[in-house]
Parts: structure tokens; sequence; C-alpha cells
């Protein structure tokens, strides 16, 4: 008996302009399952992601998360539902430069109303999960891109969130470290529950997910659902 | 001949049985393809008959109780099999080749063959992701080959994929 | 040869950057123009001075003319009136041949009563604001001064034809020519000089902060762009000389955009000027050698402002590294100008004196400690935000981006509290030299104003008293006359001493305005003794009026009192002299040598002393008004304060203009960033509430500590002087709301790009 899909998208359509982004993507997402969104560059498998997380308004169609339908929520729910229940990665140029890596991890949490020093407690936590403490202190440019890419995954894991969406996280990394954040990553998403859906080109990255799903031409063309 | 130059490389290490030899081959190289007895015995004999290993009989022992050691031609053989570089080859699978020219020929969508083909390799790759993560240096090193090499594999179709899209719109054009 | 080529490149570089280089070099122009163009109006100063002198010169009477036996002659008296606070100055003339001489731009000789009046005058006689000042000097006006006679379009001045004067009135001046040495014209005194210096200290210095920020604009960029010539081999005296050449295509553009804001702007700032000081706009032309100056040393400071920046960074082949930020900021030698200012104010312990030389050092002293807090302020400004934290996020992200890059917000600081500083240092500086000026200490409860009628006949205090109680807005009139006494031996043989003196007749009320009496009654008579005079001995006997020979004995009963504070009296080099009620006099009566009519004027109506000047002036056009504690000084001084107070408005504006390019800029730099901010469910409330603080904490410093800076200076010039110890509210209050409003335009002028950039698409990569 499948359980109810945590995550639903139900023929997304979107364009920019002339460009059609997204047409007819339909994608499901369970709890604490790991989904790789794979295909060639501007298939439109960041877009969809976007769409996912409540970043983007599809034209036509409907996201559906935990039973709420995400595209009928006002801007500032959708804000506060990516605050408290989502959490992301992205390439690079994520982590606020003046701010310390410390609080960078500790930002989501202060932005959802928590305590400041509360923050930086569950924080220093996150980068000790990471192995990135010795950086807490130190502003993201005196950090090295793994470093860095760690830290964007504490920060996007110390809320607890249900879902992880991570585009391209190992983008811009050499494979050694690549590989480490991932594994990092994954391990912890598994542990604290966390959905992932993670966006990828390189099959060694998408190899860390439960299944994948490959994103052609606004479509979403294979769903394997086999363990 | 890459299994006996393997068996001789690790007689380097020490005198072995050939049962030993086995079970260190396959838990090294052998992950996908275990070695059969036969196979460990009869590249044995052959090395044996060439000089390049020497058995170190225990008195009154089957077969299976004999104690292989490398000879001095036999470590030469090992040094000048490794200084040699392999011929590099284009590392085609010869079937999935021939598969997605198949496809193409016969107006098949090569996309669904790539679909297919990068849900099998994922498959196979997921499992090596987990077994290198689990593993020791030596599991690790291997997993990567093989996981590269499936990457590699499903680049190239990706690419012939996109490739043939080209193509046909060109050819629509 | 190749140095020149690598300018040239940078030139090339700048232009050729594509939109946004454009944009970067038109910020560049309009703020280096903006500088340029206050400079190039601090530079007409002089011009626009020395034209309105020599058309001052050219009008003027001098009172020792040598005659030629022959030539036609013209008689002249000055008559100086006023309407509201402006003065208005003019000439009686009564020709005395149809050749005399004529003034500069009156064509004609005029009939008694014919009226000339510049078009001011004019424009205000014909106005209703005008009501009270209308047949002043009667109606019949029949033509207007031309340009050639006014030292400005707005002053006030008229020609009064008159057949009225005698030649040989000690009042009446005889003339073949006008023009001549005077010296007398319009200049500024010492002190207003030096006034004027600190005011354009106050202003320049701001303008020489914000060309070296306008330099900037964009500086990341360029940086970039550098580095990017590094990496296909440029060395970095190359990268040096390129960044040179394109700042010096901005300063360029800056020279011709100051140039024709300065043209512009010369239309508008001659109309902008109070009326006593309005120029024409073609004698505002900048004098050659500072705009020489300007024109060299713009370019050369924005030159050397680059290449400093430039030091501050590390342009690598593979991209910038900003040098600078851990270095903290000396403390020590930023205090020396400040402490030599400080030095050099403490003669004020002492009290001021009016000394042309203390004065020097009080305005030395306040333009160091000015530049001084320029100096101290980046420091203090570095150290307090790296002291300060917060609770909010927003609050959070401000701090930290000026604790990384404090020098584009400490370079705002320094120009706004440079200014605020100046100004309410500026008001201190007022409240002293006002207090300087004894007539402030007169006392206005009673009468405000006085008309002086140097020439009375024998009815003149009745038709005084008639005329004046008239007009509208007078609630009382009080008389003072005058007459000089000649002491004669009480018994005869005795020697007369020679000394003549003046006996004043009044009511006590009246007499009350020039002693300090303590009780009065009619029949009672005093002895005015200013300290170290010696009074005349009581039962002296004088000889008074001029032809008769009455005889009056000053009574035993008289007191001996002191001059009222703020009448001349007061303020020494007068000798002793005898005021009497009418009724000391016994009935005698002779004709008064001099009058002064005190006028009380009812403060509900509107002009009421200028309907009471009309009045005065048409009983005798040469009567003198003044008002009894007259404000002239202070109210040049309040001209000055308020166009600084319009400069800093607008330094502030400015200001406000940099800072936004800041932003701009800074948010163009970090989209993305934004964009996972947003991704992450930051709400856009905070990142617009990062962008206002970090606009408005150093806008708020600099602002404290300009307010703290110039009250302390303007609390000890007050104490100084004694003076009731009064805090400039008003500056405070404008600059503080036009700061409040400045933070929060530019805030609001950032937004739109901030929410564009925030939008959800904004996630795409380009």
């Amino acid at each position: 008996m499948p359980t109810e899909p945590l995550l639903t998208a139900e023929s997304l359509h979107l364009s920019f302009g002339a460009t059609t982004a997204l047409d007819s993507a339909s994608v499901q997402v369970h709890a604490g399952e790991i989904l790789a969104l794979m295909g060639p560059s501007g298939s439109g498998k960041s877009t969809l992601l976007h769409c996912l997380a409540g970043i983007l308004h599809p034209d036509l169609g409907r996201v559906t998360y935990a039973g709420r339908d995400l595209t009928a929520m006002h801007d500032d729910e959708r804000s506060a539902l990516r605050r408290t229940e989502f959490g992301f990665v992205f390439q690079f140029g994520q982590l606020v430069p003046e701010l310390t890596c410390l609080e960078n991890v500790a930002l989501p949490l202060r932005l959802g109303g928590a305590p400041r020093r509360a923050a930086l407690r569950s924080a220093a936590a996150w980068l000790e999960r990471l192995e990135v403490s010795d950086v807490a202190g130190k502003r993201p440019g005196q950090a090295s891109g793994g470093q860095g890419q760690r830290v964007a995954v504490a920060r996007a894991l110390v809320t607890r969130p249900r879902v992880v969406f991570a585009d391209e996280p190992t983008g811009a990394l050499d494979t050694l470290n690549g590989e480490r954040v991932m594994q990092l990553f994954v391990a912890a998403a598994r542990e604290t529950g966390a959905a992932v859906v993670l966006v990828t080109h390189e099959p060694r990255v998408a190899a860390y997910s439960d299944h994948e799903a490959v994103v052609r031409d606004g479509r979403v063309r294979a769903r394997e659902h086999v363990r | 001949m890459t299994v006996a130059h393997t068996l001789l490389g690790l007689l380097e290490a020490g005198p072995r049985h050939g049962y030993d030899l086995k079970r260190s081959y396959d838990e090294r190289f052998g992950h996908d393809r275990p070695l059969h007895y036969g196979q460990v015995y009869s590249t044995l004999a052959r090395l044996l008959k060439n000089g390049l290993v020497e058995v170190e009989a225990e008195p009154g022992a089957g077969p299976e109780r004999k104690k292989y050691a490398i000879t001095d031609a036999g470590v030469s053989d090992v040094a000048g099999w490794l200084a040699v570089p392999e011929k590099p080859e284009p590392y085609l699978q010869s079937t999935l080749y021939t598969k997605v020219v198949l496809a193409l020929l016969t107006g098949y969508d090569a996309n669904d063959v790539l679909d297919t083909q990068r849900s099998e390799h994922l498959r196979l790759m997921r499992e090596l992701t987990r077994r290198r993560d689990g593993g020791d240096l030596a599991d690790q090193l291997v997993c990567d080959h093989a996981l590269f090499h499936l990457e590699a594999d499903l680049r190239w179709l990706e690419l012939t994929a996109a490739r043939m899209q080209q193509l046909a719109a060109q050819v629509r054009a | 040869m190749r140095r020149i080529s690598e300018l040239a490149l940078g030139i090339r570089l700048s232009v050729g950057g594509g939109r946004s280089g454009w944009v970067r070099l038109a910020l560049i122009a309009v703020g280096v123009g903006l500088g340029v163009t206050m400079l190039l109006v601090a530079a007409s100063i002089p011009t626009v001075l020395d034209a309105r002198t020599e058309r001052a010169d050219a009008r003027s009477v001098t009172w020792d003319q040598q005659l030629t036996p022959g030539e036609p002659t013209m008689l002249t008296q000055e008559v100086k009136s006023s309407f509201r606070d402006a003065p208005v100055v003019g000439l009686l003339l009564q020709p005395e041949h149809d050749d005399a001489p004529l003034p500069p731009g009156v064509p004609r000789q005029l009939e008694p009563g014919d009226l000339v009046v510049s078009p001011a005058l004019g424009d205000l006689l014909a106005s209703d604001n005008g009501a009270a000042l209308r047949d002043r000097w009667g109606d019949r006006v029949v033509g207007t001064i031309g340009d050639e006679g006014l030292t400005g379009p707005d002053e006030l001045r008229f020609y009064l034809g008159t057949d009225q004067l005698t030649a040989g009135s000690e009042y009446v001046d005889r003339i073949q020519s006008f023009g001549g040495a005077d010296g007398s014209s319009a200049g500024l005194g010492p002190v207003l000089l030096l006034l004027a210096l600190v005011g354009m200290v106050v202003l320049l210095l701001p303008v020489a902060i914000f060309i070296s920020t306008a330099v900037r604009f964009g500086s990341e960029n360029r940086d970039r762009r550098l580095a990017a010539l590094r990496l296909v081999g440029a060395d970095v005296g190359m990268t040096r000389r390129i960044a040179a050449g394109e700042t010096l295509a901005g300063a360029a553009g800056g020279l011709a955009v100051g140039t024709l804001l300065f043209l512009a702007i010369g239309r508008l700032a001659a109309y902008a000027v109070p009326a006593e000081l309005s120029f024409y706009p073609e004698d505002l032309r900048p004098a050659p050698v500072l705009a020489a100056l300007t024109v060299v040393l713009v370019p050369a400071t924005t030159v050397l402002v680059t290449l400093s920046a430039l030091k501050q960074v590390l342009v690598e082949p593979l991209g910038v590294v900003r040098r600078g930020s851990e270095r903290r900021r000396r403390f020590w030698w930023r205090l020396v100008v400040p402490v030599v200012g400080l030095a050099l104010l403490t003669p004020l312990i002492d009290g001021l004196d009016t000394s042309p030389g203390s004065q020097v050092m009080v305005v030395a002293g306040l333009i160091l400690v000015l530049v001084g807090v320029a100096l101290i302020l980046p420091w203090l400004v570095e150290a307090t935000v790296h002291r300060l934290n917060g609770c909010s996020v927003a609050w959070d992200l401000a701090v930290r981006r000026l604790q990384l890059d404090s020098g584009t917000a400490v370079r705002s600081v320094s120009g706004i509290a440079v200014s605020v500083a100046g100004l309410i240092a500026m008001q201190g500086l007022v409240a002293t030299i006002g207090e300087l000026s004894p007539w402030s200490q007169a006392d206005t409860s009673t009468f405000q104003a006085t008309v002086l009628d140097i020439d009375p006949e024998a009815d003149s205090a009745e038709t005084w008293e008639r005329e004046l109680s008239r007009a509208e807005g007078v609630t009382r009139v009080g008389l003072l006359t005058s007459m000089w006494a000649r002491p004669t031996p009480a018994t005869a043989g005795q020697p007369a001493s020679s000394d003549e003196t003046l006996i004043d007749i009044g009511t006590c009320e009246v007499l009350a305005q020039e002693a300090q009496l303590d009780s009065c009654d009619d029949g009672d008579a005093f002895v005015v003794a200013p300290d170290g005079t010696t009074t005349p001995a009581s039962g002296s006997v004088y000889l008074l009026g001029t032809g008769q020979d009455t005889r009056w004995t000053l009574p035993a009963s008289a007191e001996v009192v002191g001059p009222a504070p703020g009448t001349v009296g007061s303020m020494g080099g007068m000798s002793a002299r005898i005021m009497v009620t009418p009724g000391a006099l016994g009935g005698i009566d002779v004709e008064p040598e001099g009058m002064t009519v005190y006028v009380a004027l009812d403060p509900a109506v509107l002009d009421a002393a200028d309907h009471m000047r009309t009045a005065a002036a048409q009983v005798d056009p040469a009567a003198y008004e003044s008002p009894i504690a007259p404000e002239r000084t202070t109210l040049i001084l309040g001209n000055v304060q308020s166009a600084l107070l319009v400069g800093t408005v607008a330094l502030l504006v400015l200001i406000g203009a940099s800072m936004l390019v800041n932003v701009i800029e800074q948010l163009r730099e970090r989209r993305q960033l934004l964009a996972v901010l947003v991704a992450f469910g930051t709400r856009r409330r905070t990142l617009g509430a990062s962008v206002l603080f970090q606009v408005a904490i150093p806008v708020v410093l600099g602002l404290a500590i300009a307010v703290v800076t110039g009250s302390v200076l303007a609390l000890a010039l007050q104490a100084a002087v004694d003076a009731p110890l009064a805090f400039d509210w008003l500056t405070v209050g404008v600059t503080s709301g036009a700061a409040a409003l400045m933070v929060l335009l530019t805030t609001a002028a950032g937004l739109p790009l901030l929410w564009h950039l925030t939008r959800p698409g904004g996630l795409r990569s380009e």
C-alpha cells in the first residue's frame, strides 16, 4: 500500500515570455525519499524545483504539499512555509558574505523568530555534524568551496525541514569534495527524515538518490519506482 | 592475460594456497565476477609450466594443499606487465551501441533507450555507491572505477541522444 | 608615450564599457559636476563683490569734494530707511544747474517731488506687500534706475528730487560729480568675512568629500575590469594609469556638467540670495585664478583619490583582494588637528574680546575643530559599528555589511557631520557676535523704535508727536529733546568750564530709555555718568540754547546714574550728560538742537514699523529711523546661516544620492544572494529594513556626532560671552528632518530594485 505523496506537482505549465519552461510536468515526492531530478541543461529541472518549493508560481497546474495547495497560497504564506518546512542548498553564492558561517547557519532559525543565542547554539551543533566547526567564526569568503557547501547544507537542515531542495549542490566542487558533501548531506537528511529533491545532471550525484525523474523539454519523462 | 598477472601480483606478497589466492582475488577484484576454482588452477598450471611460479609441496597433500610461490621470472613478468601501457580502446559497450544505432535505424525513440538504460545504470550505481560508502579503501577504489565508467556510458548515451535530436531536427527542417 | 596610451586606454574603457560603463561615467560626471558647480560659485564670489563695489563706488557721494568754480553743482543728502528688515537707501537730489551731475542709472534731472526707484523698489511699491511703504517719499514715480546704478537687481534704492536742501548744512553735500573713492560701500566687515570663511569651509569640506565619493562610484566593477586586464598581462603600474585615465574621463565630464550647471544655477542664485546681497547674473563669473585652480585641481584630486583607493585593494589577475578591511584605523594622529583647534578656542574661557586677533583665533579654532571632526569620524564610525550588536536579522545584516566595508558609510557621515556641526556652531557664533554688539541689550519693553530729527525747528515737537501718533500701529510717542548747555560761572568772576554738556529733556518714561533710573518724577534731574567720567558738580550754572542766554542751575537733588545698557552712553567714549524731566526746567523754552522721537509699536499691526517710517519720511525725508535694538549684524549672520542651512540640505541630497548609488550597486551585485534569501523564506520586509538600517545607521551616527560637536562649540561660544545658552533647535530640527527624509527617500528609491531582484524568477541564472 503506497503512502500518500508528501509533495505533488500536477501538470505544471510555466513559460517565461516566449520560452516554455514547463509543459505539463508532474512529479511526486514521498516523505523521507530522495528524488533526483535529472535532465540536460535548460530542460526545466530547476524550474520544476522552484515550482515545487513554492518560489515560482506555475501558469497552470497545481502543487500540493501535505494536502495544502501551494499554488493557491498567498506569497507570505508560501514564504512562511519555506522558512519552516523547507530547506535549500544551491550551487554557490548562497551564503551572506558579511555574516560568519555560524551566523549564516543560524539565519533561517532567526528568520523564523528564534532567539539569537538559541539559534547560534543549534547552528554550532549542525556545523559540527557536517565537520566544519573550524570555519564557524570565519566569513564564507575565508572558507573553501567544500566547506562553504557544507555550511549551506547545515543551513538547509538547521530548521529540521520536511523537504530539502538542492539545486546542483556539488556543481561547483571537485569530485572528492562533492562526494563528501553528498555523503554528509544524504546521511543527515536520512537521519532527520527529510525528503530531498535533488537537481543534478551528474549521474554519480544522482546515484545518492532513491529514485530519479528525468525532465526533458519541460516534461517529466520517466519515474522509476524500483527499490 | 590479466587474471594470470593478477594472481602473480598477489603471490608477490608471499606463497599462498590456491584457495587463498581465489579468496583474495575475489575480495579485491572479483565483486562482479568471482573466479571459478578451475580457472584459478588452470591459470596456475600455465604459470607453473612457464616457470613463473613454483610449488612448495607439503607432504601428503592433494592439489588444494599445494602452496604456490612466485619465481624471479614471475616477479620480472609482473613488473613488465605493469610497465607496459594498456592499448587505449574506446570503452564502448558494444550491445548498447548496437541498440542505439538500431533504434535510430528503425525510428524507435532513442530517448526511450536512454531512459531505460539510465534507470538500469543508476540502479547499479546506487548499489555501487552504497557499497563504496560502507567499504574500505579497496572497495572505494573499485566502486569509484566502476561508477566513473558507468557515468561515462550514461554521458555518452545522453550526448548521443541529444545529437540525434539535433540531427532529426535538421533532417525535418 | 606608452603611459599616455595607457591613459587613453582607460578613457576608452570608461566609455566603451557598455551601458553600465556609461552609467558609471554619468554618475561620476554628475557627482563631480555638482562639486565643481559649488566650487565655481565660490570662485565667483570675489567677482560678484568687486562688481558690486565698483557700482557702489561709481554712485557714491564724497563729502569733501574739491569744487571747481563755475562747474555745475548738485546738493544731495543721503536717506537711510528700511522696509521690514531690508534697508532702503536713497539720495535727495537738488540740482543747482541744468547740467548738474546725474547719478548712474538716472537719465535726467529730477523736479522736486520726482521719484526714481530701483526696479525692486518699484515692484514693492506697486504690490500689496508694499502698502506701508507707499507715499513714503511721495507718489510721483517718474522713472526706474538703470542697472548701472544698482549693486544688484533686488536692491531697494531711490532718488528723490527736492528743493528743501540748504547748502552748508552739516548733512548736505554739494558735489560736481558722483563717484570717487568711497570705501564705505557695501563691503563686508572683517567679522563677516571670517564668518564667510567658516561658511566656505563648512560647505566646501563636504563638497571635497562628496567629489571623492563620486569618483568611487562603481569602482568595484572597475576593479574587476582591471583584474581582467591583469590576466592578459597588464602590470600594477599600467592598471593604475588605466584607472587614472578612466577617472580623468569622469572628471572631464564632471567639469563640463559643473560648468553647465553653474551657468544654469547662476541665473537662479541671483534671485535666491537676500535682497541686499543680490547681484546681476552676468556678474557671476569665476575669478580667473580660482576657475583655473578648479579646472586643474578637481581632475588632479580625482586621480589622487582613485590612486589612493586603488592602494586599498590588490588587483590580481584572478580577482580583487580588499586590503584595508582588517586594518583598523589608528586614532592618535587624528586627534592632533582638533586639539590644536580647541587650544585656539581656549581664550574663550576668559571671555571674548572684540579685537580682530582673537576673532581670527576663534574662527581658525572652529575650522580646525570641524576638520578634526572629519578626521575623527572614520575612526569613531568604525569603532561604533564594530560594537553594535543587534537583535533583529535586518539589523544584523546591515551592521555586518557596515563592519565589512565602512568606507562609503564613513565618507557619507563625514560629509553630513562637518556641515551640520558647522551650522550648529555657527548659531553659537551668531549669538556671540550678536552679544558683542551692545545694542542688543537695549530695553525694548516700552518703545521699539526711534526717529532722529537732526535738524529740528521750533514746532518740530508738536509735528512729530501729531504725525507719528497718527500712523497705523503706533500706540505711543515719547519725545527726547536735546540741547547744548554751556557752563557759566555761578557768580561773576569765576571762570566757566569750557566743556559743553548735552542736556536731554524728556518724560520719565523716555529718560528711562537712556539711563538706569531707580525712581523718577516730573521735576527730577539726573546726571548720567558713564564709568570713568567726571560728573558736573551740582549747583553748576549753564547757559542754555545757542543764541539766548537762558541760565539754568543743576539742582542739588540731581542724582548721578549710570547709562542704560545698550545705549551709546554705555559703550564708552561719551562724557557725562544731564537729563531732566520737563518740570525741572521750570518752563524754560529753548529751541532744541536735536530731537529723538521714541515710538511704541503695536506688535499686532502688520508692518507697524513701516507705517511709522512712512509717516516720519513725510514729515522729513531725512529723518533717521532706527529700531531700539537693531539687528543688522545678526541679520546678515542669519542670512549666512540660512544660506548654510540650504547648502547643508542640498548636501544631504547629494549624500543621499551617493548612498543610493552605493545601495543600488550593492543590490545588483548580490542579486543571486537576494534570490536565495527569498527562496528560504526571508520576508522582503526584512531585506527592505536591512537596506534602511544600512543607510540610516551612518546618517544617524553622523548627525549625532555633529549635533554633539556643534552644540558643544556653540554652547562654549555662548558661555564665553555670557549669552543665554540656546540650543539650536532650528538647525538640528531641519537637518534631522532632512536627514530622515533623505534616508527614507534613499531607501524608497532602492526598494523597487530590491523588489525587482527578489521577484520569483530571480533564482534563474542569467
